[in-house]
């Protein structure tokens, strides 16, 4: 086969319409004469979204969305057979991406050990095996600039090579695949569609470092992402990448899967190590660092899926491009979960130093309802919220904690003047109080205090007493709080205080939400000018709150009114007023 | 040796060492709510943070060593601040209800909120609506109070090996609780009461039976009598002022007497009996039947509640003599009932213990009754009695001291040591020598098996004999022990002990879970050394030159080990199930 269509299911709908396609195209492609050189599968998921089936040529076609059953003719007769791309077909970005961490992911079969092998799989591995020292491939690694992609950012030369001076024969490689920001999918993606890069990254890891054991540990929601590392593992084994002796070297590394039960806290590595032992996942004081003292007391490097698909590209290709993306301190390419108001949303990948600009209208296509985009919040629930006067910031790790976020995993999300802040940072917030893992009072009693404040504003009930004892609140947390979690959970509502805080004085002294999210501080009304008595919303409301008769005119009770927002849908006069 | 500054001050200590601990040598204190020094640092609570030059994050001292030139803050307006928000934060979450709770004036909660001078609630009190747990009618669970510093869960796992006690759920619902969510009485609970006793708040404590001792002492009909166990004497003082390990044997007498006790005895006597019947029994089994060696002292009814539970394949090396409050129950019930003449229907026996599992162990099983009626009607721990003593407005101070009653009330200097650890087994070492060499001791001071470490080991050389020994406080030190014994049994060898002591808690007796609060190594050291100085000062020392005890085998008894003993003495053991449900 010289070339494969790539049908991927339009993520908006329910069905997946790729299975009828696929005959289609199937059918057409052998009525065209070229099924004999182009070959079409269905793909699950490859990061594009909302833009209905979208339509992948390899390799480095064109990638065509919203196609239609009779574009498939034209496709085939266009593209295929003279060569020439279908401009409307075409999805516009204006930012070129750069794939690294996703460079096979849709490329590669992932249940298939040749495909990656056909890619230049393993030849890193062979190189570090028979050319390099553990010792070069740290220095490589190091020339690289590579730091971890699980959110802080550590560089990966220093952890390894701390963990390959700590004293003991037997140490650990675990990967940390406990991918639990909401809205991130990065690893997911990654681990699905080219698990053969993370095993080869992590053998060269557990090389450098002088380890013989490995560990996934992969979150239990992830079931096909298990499915693929188990087979991957399995099929490693098979040939000999894994297990004794690997490609007849001197090197042995096994590896095996261990399930997360999704605590977003085990994402930490001290209560990661603790998960993997059997015990209740909480962070413990550091240090000892894993790095001394891990796994079992050993030393172990922890390192995310990210960070080890990074790893097999760097050892395979070298440090030198790698190093020359980004800026000084951030090097490479970051993956982004882009998702929000934006036009386009899915995975993408872009050098370090790309500004968020760039990405947001570029890669996202700006606004998806017209409306401007107000914040960025990146780095998931640790980060914060990164107003429009900072969009020209190039994305690197210490450019967005300058601004008081972080990169964290690489959650990326547009707030437009659709989004309430006060409900974004309550979301955010609560999302950590719910994971928690109650360990620490700063943290388990700190979060929820804050939270309760929160919902008082987005009550209308707040004061600006309340603002002051936030503030307090995320001092406290900040300070005293005994892991990441803790420390950073406050970071969405200072940036939210920092940058947006006319919108909380707005519901704290007027009462008042913009967005209309804040649901108590909703009024509906019924304008009686344009009502004209068809009682559709005296019918819809779910709790009897509007009275009145023909006559008179109808009246929302706001005693009763629990501001579903139903007589705002359904009246056809736009009669019924949101305040 | 590490040097560093803290505030300024310059300190030397040695490598490892807390920041904590490291400040406490210059005077300086900083507050912590979960550590305490008996325990690894959990780092749960978050008000001993400090800061350190050259970092803008503050770190827990309880946990982060002192290290070579590091320059230490550890109070600044910032720092104290952040710790009164923490302080706030741990009483929105905790009931206030100070003034009924078991550790009221006792409270580390309390004393640090009312050192910050806390006035006011700073944020909405959430007090979580959680049932106590009185099932095992030794210790109250009470989780609406817990803080969760984790204290009690490290005690129950790792001082303890017992793992009754975990956190459930997470977040804001983290809780204490017994693992799987179970009434404590249905868990591996073995009632040590070592968690209470480490609370730093009212959330586990005893189960208070003084309202049915003063009920009883109330009702003219009855013939109340008491026994006071021997860690209690060095510890009671602690409730009026006196230092830890202070004697306050003759000031007890007299305020159980003011109390409305028709006689009061010592748990000592029963010791020195407890050691003529385990000395006799073995020397039987030394000297007739090695194979059935090592015996195992089973006075510590936590201990014989954690043997039951796990490790079952010793029950044929249990002592079978009851704990010595258990044989002054009896004979008090029998014995003294019938000599003195009083129905033994109208007596009510209570028990002054430094132990929660004492109250569990008056009804564990049917050997408990042996007198006809339960032996022992109640036990109250130290710190009840300390209450009883306030209310009953006693100037405990200043009491003239008075003796115990006779028959029951006289002791050796080798009944005493039993509240420490490597008492029971000096006692008994002492007799059993006696009993075989049928000549005296030079010297009766065992001293390798003194001292707080976790095992102690040593070699007795009896005439011809070597008997090794080995003595484990804190359950977690057991394991070591029956671990060596299992494998020389496993492989056909000489077992490597033939005389092993337990102590649940560590410390023995004097560090038990029903002794006022405060436990640290120090005071378990001082309670100690109160015992020793005890038993030095005793012109007896030998259980068996009790001269109250030859006149009961005399009058009674007849015959250590013989038919009368074994039918009030002795008990029987069984395995059980960890867990009851």
């Amino acid at each position: 086969m010289n070339r494969t269509i790539v049908l991927i299911k339009d993520t908006a709908g329910t069905g997946d319409a790729t299975r009828e396609a696929h005959a289609q195209w199937v059918k057409k492609l052998r009525d065209a004469g070229l099924d004999g050189t182009v070959q079409a599968v269905r793909a699950a998921d490859l990061g594009i979204y909302n833009a209905g089936m979208a339509v992948k040529i390899l390799p480095e076609g064109p990638c065509y969305v919203n196609v239609r059953s009779e574009d498939i003719d034209r496709i085939i007769e266009t593209t295929l057979k003279q060569g020439t791309v279908i401009e409307e077909l075409t999805r516009h970005t204006v930012v070129e991406q750069v794939r690294i961490v996703l460079r096979n992911c849709g490329k590669v079969d992932p249940e298939n050990i040749d495909d990656y092998l056909g890619v230049g799989g393993y030849q890193g591995l062979s190189r570090c095996l028979f050319d390099l020292t553990p010792e070069q491939v740290i220095e490589e690694v190091k020339a690289s600039g590579l730091r971890g992609r699980g959110g802080a950012g550590y560089p990966c030369w220093l952890k390894w090579s701390l963990a390959r001076k700590a004293f003991g024969d037997e140490k650990y490689i675990v990967c940390n695949a406990d991918e639990g920001d909401p809205g991130a999918y990065m690893d997911r993606s990654v681990l699905e569609g080219d698990p053969y890069a993370i095993i080869e990254g992590m053998t060269i890891i557990a090389y450098a470092v002088g380890a013989k054991k490995g560990m996934f540990y992969i979150r239990a929601e992830y079931p096909l992402a298990i499915k693929r590392i188990q087979l991957a593992i399995d099929k490693a084994y098979g040939v000999g990448l894994l297990g004794e002796k690997i490609l007849g070297s001197e090197f042995s590394f096994d590896c095996e899967i261990r399930l997360g039960a999704g605590a977003f806290v085990c994402g930490e590595e001290t209560a990661l190590i603790a998960s993997i032992e059997g015990r209740r996942g909480t962070p413990r004081p550091r240090p000892p660092y894993p790095s001394d003292y891990g796994l079992w007391g050993k030393p172990t490097v922890i390192n995310n899926v990210e960070t080890m698909a990074n790893v097999s590209y760097l050892l395979l290709n070298g440090p030198g491009d790698f190093a020359r993306m980004g800026t000084e301190k951030s090097k490479g390419t970051k993956v982004f979960a882009l998702t929000g108001g934006v036009r386009n949303s899915g995975l993408v990948e872009i050098p370090m130093g790309t500004t968020l600009r760039s990405i947001v209208e570029g890669l996202g296509g700006g606004s998806a309802d017209g409306k401007p985009i107000k914040a960025i919040q990146t780095g998931g629930p640790s980060g914060g919220m990164i107003p429009a006067e900072h969009f020209d910031t190039p994305v690197s790790y210490e450019h967005l904690q300058a601004l008081g976020s972080i990169m964290g995993s690489g959650g990326m999300i547009a707030l437009t003047e659709n989004d309430c802040m006060v409900d974004i940072a309550k979301f955010y917030l609560g999302f950590c109080v719910d994971e928690s893992c109650g360990k620490c009072s700063p943290c388990r009693i700190g979060g929820f205090q804050m939270l309760l404040l929160l919902e008082k504003i987005a009550d209308g009930k707040g004061s600006q007493e309340d603002i002051t004892s936030i503030r307090r609140l995320a001092v406290a947390m900040q300070k005293a709080s005994l892991c990441g979690l803790g420390q950073s959970a406050p970071n969405p509502v200072l940036s939210t205080l920092q940058y947006f805080m006319k919108e909380i004085e707005e519901h704290v002294v007027e009462k008042k939400c913009r967005a209309g999210k804040c649901t108590s501080l909703l009024q509906y009304v019924i304008n009686p000018q344009a009502c004209k008595r068809c009682r559709l919303c005296v019918v819809n409301c779910p709790v009897n709150a509007i009275t009145g008769d023909r006559q008179v005119g109808y009246t929302v009770g706001q005693n009763v009114c629990i501001k579903c927002g139903k007589c705002y849908e359904v009246c056809k006069f736009e009669a019924v007023d949101r305040r | 040796m590490v040097r560093a500054t803290i505030n300024g001050i310059t300190v030397t200590v040695p490598e490892g060492t807390s920041i904590l601990d490291a400040a406490r040598k210059v005077q300086i204190r900083i507050p912590t709510l979960c550590k305490h020094p008996d325990l690894p640092a959990t780092a749960a609570c978050g008000i001993c943070i400090v800061k350190i030059a050259g970092s803008n994050k503050m770190l827990r001292s309880c946990c982060t060593p002192l290290e070579q030139d590091m320059a230490v803050t550890t109070h600044d307006p910032e720092i104290v601040d952040i710790r009164r928000s923490v302080i706030e934060l741990i009483l929105s979450r905790h009931p206030n209800e100070c003034l009924t709770c078991g550790r009221n004036q006792n409270c580390e909660l309390q004393r640090l909120a009312a050192d910050f001078g806390i006035r006011a609630e700073s944020f909405a009190s959430s007090v979580p609506d959680l049932p106590s747990d009185s099932s095992t009618g030794a210790i109250v669970l009470e989780p609406r109070k817990c803080i969760s510093c984790g204290r009690c869960i490290d005690v129950c796992q790792r001082m303890q090996n017992v793992w009754a006690l975990s956190m459930l759920e997470r977040g804001i619902d983290t809780r204490m609780s017994p693992a799987g969510d179970i009434q404590l009485a249905e868990s591996p609970c073995v009632h040590c009461g070592q968690c209470s006793a480490h609370c730093p708040v009212g959330a586990i404590i005893e189960h208070d039976e003084t309202g049915i001792v003063w009920e009883q002492l109330r009702d003219k009909n009855r013939y109340c009598i008491v026994q006071i166990a021997p860690a209690v004497r060095v510890a009671l003082g602690e409730a009026f002022g006196f230092e830890s390990g202070a004697l306050v044997t003759g000031k007890l007498y007299a305020a159980l007497r003011r109390m409305g006790f028709k006689a009061v005895f010592d748990t000592n006597f029963g010791a020195d009996v407890t050691i003529v019947e385990e000395a006799t029994e073995f020397v039987k089994r030394f000297t007739t039947a090695p194979e059935t060696l090592p015996l195992i002292t089973s006075c510590c009814p936590a201990w014989v509640d954690f043997m039951e539970k796990f490790y079952p394949d010793m029950v044929s090396h249990f002592s079978s003599c009851k704990s010595p409050h258990q044989i002054v129950g009896v004979l008090a019930k029998t014995y003294f009932a019938r000599k003195r003449r009083i129905d033994q229907a109208s007596m009510f026996m209570v028990s002054i213990m430094p132990c929660t599992a004492k109250k569990h162990e008056v009804k564990r099983s049917k050997e408990m009754f042996a007198s006809g009626v339960q032996d022992i009607d109640v036990s109250i721990t130290t710190r009840e009695l300390a209450r009883m003593i306030k209310q009953a407005g006693i100037d405990f101070k200043n009491l003239p001291d008075e003796e115990p009653d006779h028959m029951l009330g006289e002791y050796s200097g080798a009944g005493t040591i039993f509240g420490v650890t490597g008492g029971v087994m000096e006692a008994a070492l002492r007799t059993a020598y006696d009993y075989i060499t049928g000549g005296k001791l030079k010297n009766v001071d065992f001293e390798n098996v003194r001292g707080l470490s976790g095992v102690k080991e040593g070699t007795v050389q009896v005439n011809e004999h070597s008997v090794k020994v080995a003595v484990a406080h804190g359950l977690s030190n057991v394991e070591s022990v029956l671990a060596e014994v299992r494998q020389a049994r496993a492989e056909g060898r000489e077992t490597p002990f033939h005389f092993i002591e337990v102590m649940a808690c560590p410390g023995g007796c004097v560090g038990g879970g029903g002794q006022p609060y405060g436990i640290t190594d120090e005071t378990r050291r001082l309670r100690g050394e109160g015992l020793y100085l005890d038993d030095r000062e005793k012109p007896i020392r030998y259980s068996h030159e009790n001269p109250s005890v030859k006149a009961l085998y005399a009058e009674f008894l007849k015959d250590p080990g013989g038919k009368q003993s074994h039918k009030l003495l002795h008990t029987t053991y069984k395995p059980i199930p960890e867990y009851k449900r």
